[in-house]
């Protein structure tokens, strides 16, 4: 018993002994999980994704062709529809950015640096809560404020300014977007802010500069990286999107991720969504570098 | 071969027993694939349907009576449902209520399976025009029973809409812009092209399925006009209902049952199928070539084949059952719904209505210059991206 216990012991040994040696073999041993978590999953998904954007489709059967061809990318960039579509994406993500930024600046300014330790704790409870309750919910309720016999224009007619015709159109796209990755640049602009030294703006201020100069030569450039970070995630968000669309756009509000989901379940050409899906994904890239540049990276 | 004879030969024999049928010899030319007798249920069932036609109402007595538990997936249009049929290597469903647009894509994918009629105890009993109609036998082999058909219809809020329309121009015009909603499906050009071929008799359009290149570009242009004035291109009959109920949408063109849930819902609502005609479907349930549970789903061809469950879809949905014996049923659970779903309508009726099919190039009269589906979708993005 005592010699089986002190065998197995001995053969730990040896292999703590080994690993000791080698230290390449730890980190293989340690990371070999993950790595091969990003290859197969991760980047193996992206390759088949590319693959399969350069086949094609069999119109009638449905069956697909396994010839080489880079007609879905020609028809990407011939067809002036697919042009719309995706301008209009990015366009509205944009949107959805800048007024993000607009909305979490002053929120976390104002929750940071005025409002008492007690109302912060509440104001970032208020920031979490709509993240417990599914996406699917708030967008729905959403549906039911911006409709024409809806919550908003009631309001709107009982305080005397006439209805507005904003229900299923991109103003409720932008609207609902914009309401639901509010969050997501709340909480990197919050921390951002809160890494400021106090010593800083006091600074400032004994150097005469009022609040106006000191947000904008002190604490802007310093919190530039959190409204970055929060940039990605807004931006995104909501440029892979097509449930916001789809349950309260109108006519001519697809973006890039309807005509992929509509490709894939009810056209049934996967190569050509494979193609368009690879839009959002150059256009992150092209996105990424340029917030790298903004220390968005360091701010995560 | 002697197996298969023998197999052929016993199955006609059982089914002699079974239902007196004279049609034994008729499907002699597959009766060696057929099954030739309902085998126990596997228990489980999947249907891709119509948002409304696996109804609580008929589904759970169903279940009780045959142990096969319904698990049906809704589709909002012909193409979703192809889709659906063939995710997996079309072994996810065993059945699909496939209207006559998708009917021939499935039988040439080689999708489908074909059934056979006489296990079917009340096919015999069905209109004559749906026991072998085109979009679902070819070359005599049935690919599937059909069930119900019916008109696309245009609904209006008859406390909004002054007066009543009587055409198809209404969805067009700008008077109801930013009321009008319209499916979300290629197949609605169709209904400009049936428009235009009133309107505009110069563009000499017959069938509003078989367009040559200048009379799709006329229906795409009137829908490119139309697109500013629509609100939203409804994908679920329950967003129009919807769209209907807040009052963001006055007119559209529907199916039956958004009418039948919104009078249910006593939402003021009419319909009528305008001077034009109208476009329809005549719908089927086609059989998986793969299908996981063979047994279960002919236990439900038959099931809703059965004149009481056809009366309570027919009612249920608003549309007309292919059974002839459905109508008195339908007297029982609604009085006057027989004459107004149609169930004894003469077949001038069924005549008059131009029942969704597939656009291929062959068109009729040996042309080969009709537009196929594909460009009809090519078209559909254009007009509503």
């Amino acid at each position: 018993m005592t010699a089986a216990l002190a065998a197995g012991r001995a053969a730990r040994m040896r292999v703590s002994a080994a690993l000791f040696r080698r230290p390449w073999m730890r980190a293989v041993l340690l990371l070999s999980g993950p790595g091969a978590w990003f290859f197969l999953i991760y980047l193996a998904a992206l390759v088949v994704l590319f693959i399969s954007a350069l086949w094609s489709v069999e119109p009638f059967t449905g069956k697909l062709v396994h010839h080489w061809t880079l007609d879905n990318f020609k028809a990407l960039v011939n067809v002036s529809t697919y042009r719309t579509i995706a301008l209009r994406t990015i366009a509205i993500a944009a949107a959805v950015t800048v007024t993000d930024v607009v909305l979490a600046v002053p929120f976390a300014l104002f929750a940071v640096r005025i409002a008492p330790q007690r109302l912060r704790a509440v104001l970032f409870v208020a920031v979490l809560i709509p993240l417990w309750s599914s996406y699917l919910v708030r967008v729905y309720v959403w549906r039911l404020i911006l409709s024409k016999d809806g919550v908003l224009n009631w309001v709107l007619e009982k305080v005397g300014l006439g209805a507005v015709n904003v229900g299923y159109s991109n103003w409720a796209v932008w609207i609902v977007f914009s309401y639901i990755w509010l969050p997501f640049m709340i909480l990197p602009v919050w921390a951002a802010i809160e890494r400021v030294p106090d010593s800083f703006i006091e600074a400032s201020a004994d150097l005469g500069a009022r609040g106006w100069r000191t947000f904008r030569s002190v604490l802007l450039p310093l919190i530039l990286p959190g409204i970055a970070a929060g940039s990605i995630f807004t931006f995104s968000l909501t440029l892979g999107d097509f449930i916001t669309p789809t349950l309260v756009g109108g006519a001519g509000s697809d973006f890039i991720g309807n005509v992929v989901y509509d490709n894939v379940g009810i056209a049934n050409n996967i190569p050509f969504a494979a193609a368009f899906a690879t839009v959002p994904l150059a256009v992150m890239a092209v996105y990424l570098l340029l917030v790298r540049r903004l220390g968005a990276f360091e701010a995560l | 071969m002697r197996l298969a004879k023998l197999d052929a030969l016993l199955g006609c024999i059982l089914l002699a027993l079974t239902i007196l049928v004279s049609a034994c010899g008729s499907s002699k030319s597959t009766a060696s694939k057929l099954p030739t007798q309902i085998g126990k249920g596997e228990g489980q069932l999947s249907l891709v349907a119509w948002e409304g036609y696996a109804q609580p109402e008929w589904v759970k007595p169903f279940e009780r009576q045959t142990g096969c538990a319904v698990h049906a997936k809704y589709a909002g249009s012909s193409d979703e449902m192809v889709a659906l049929m063939r995710q997996g290597g079309g072994t996810q469903y065993d059945l699909v209520s496939a209207s006559g647009d998708a009917s021939l894509r499935l039988i040439r994918g080689g999708d489908l399976q074909p059934v056979n009629v006489n296990l079917i105890t009340e096919w015999k009993n069905f209109i004559p025009q749906l026991k072998s109609p085109p979009h679902n036998t070819v070359n005599g082999v049935h690919y599937g029973i059909s069930l119900q058909w019916g008109p696309n219809i245009l609904l209006y809020n008859s406390d909004k809409v002054h007066p009543a329309p009587t055409s198809w121009s209404a969805i067009y015009s700008p008077k109801y812009k930013g009321l009008i909603s319209v499916p979300k499906n290629p197949i609605q050009i169709a209904d400009a092209a049936l428009y235009l071929s009133k309107t505009n008799p110069s563009l000499g359009i017959e069938d509003p399925y078989e367009l040559t290149e200048a009379q799709l570009d006329a229906a795409t242009s009137l829908l490119k006009k139309q697109r500013p004035l629509i609100k939203k291109y409804w994908a679920l009959a329950s967003d129009e209902v919807e769209l209907f109920k807040n009052g963001d949408v006055t007119i559209g063109a529907a199916w039956p049952l958004q009418q039948s849930t919104l009078v249910a819902d006593k939402f003021p609502v009419k319909s009528l199928i305008p001077a034009e005609g109208a476009t329809g479907w005549a719908d089927t349930w086609m059989l998986s070539a793969h299908a996981p549970h063979p047994n279960c789903a002919y236990k439900w061809i038959n099931w809703v084949s059965s004149p009481k469950v056809q009366a309570e879809q027919s009612v249920s949905y608003g549309e007309t059952p292919a059974n002839t014996k459905a109508c008195a049923y339908m007297e029982q659970i609604k009085k006057g719904s027989c004459p107004i779903y149609h169930a004894n309508a003469p077949v001038a009726y069924f005549n008059s209505i131009r029942f969704w099919k597939t656009p291929v190039a062959q068109c009729g009269n040996g042309r080969n210059d009709c537009m196929d589906y594909t460009k009809w979708q090519q078209k559909w993005t254009e007009i509503t991206g």
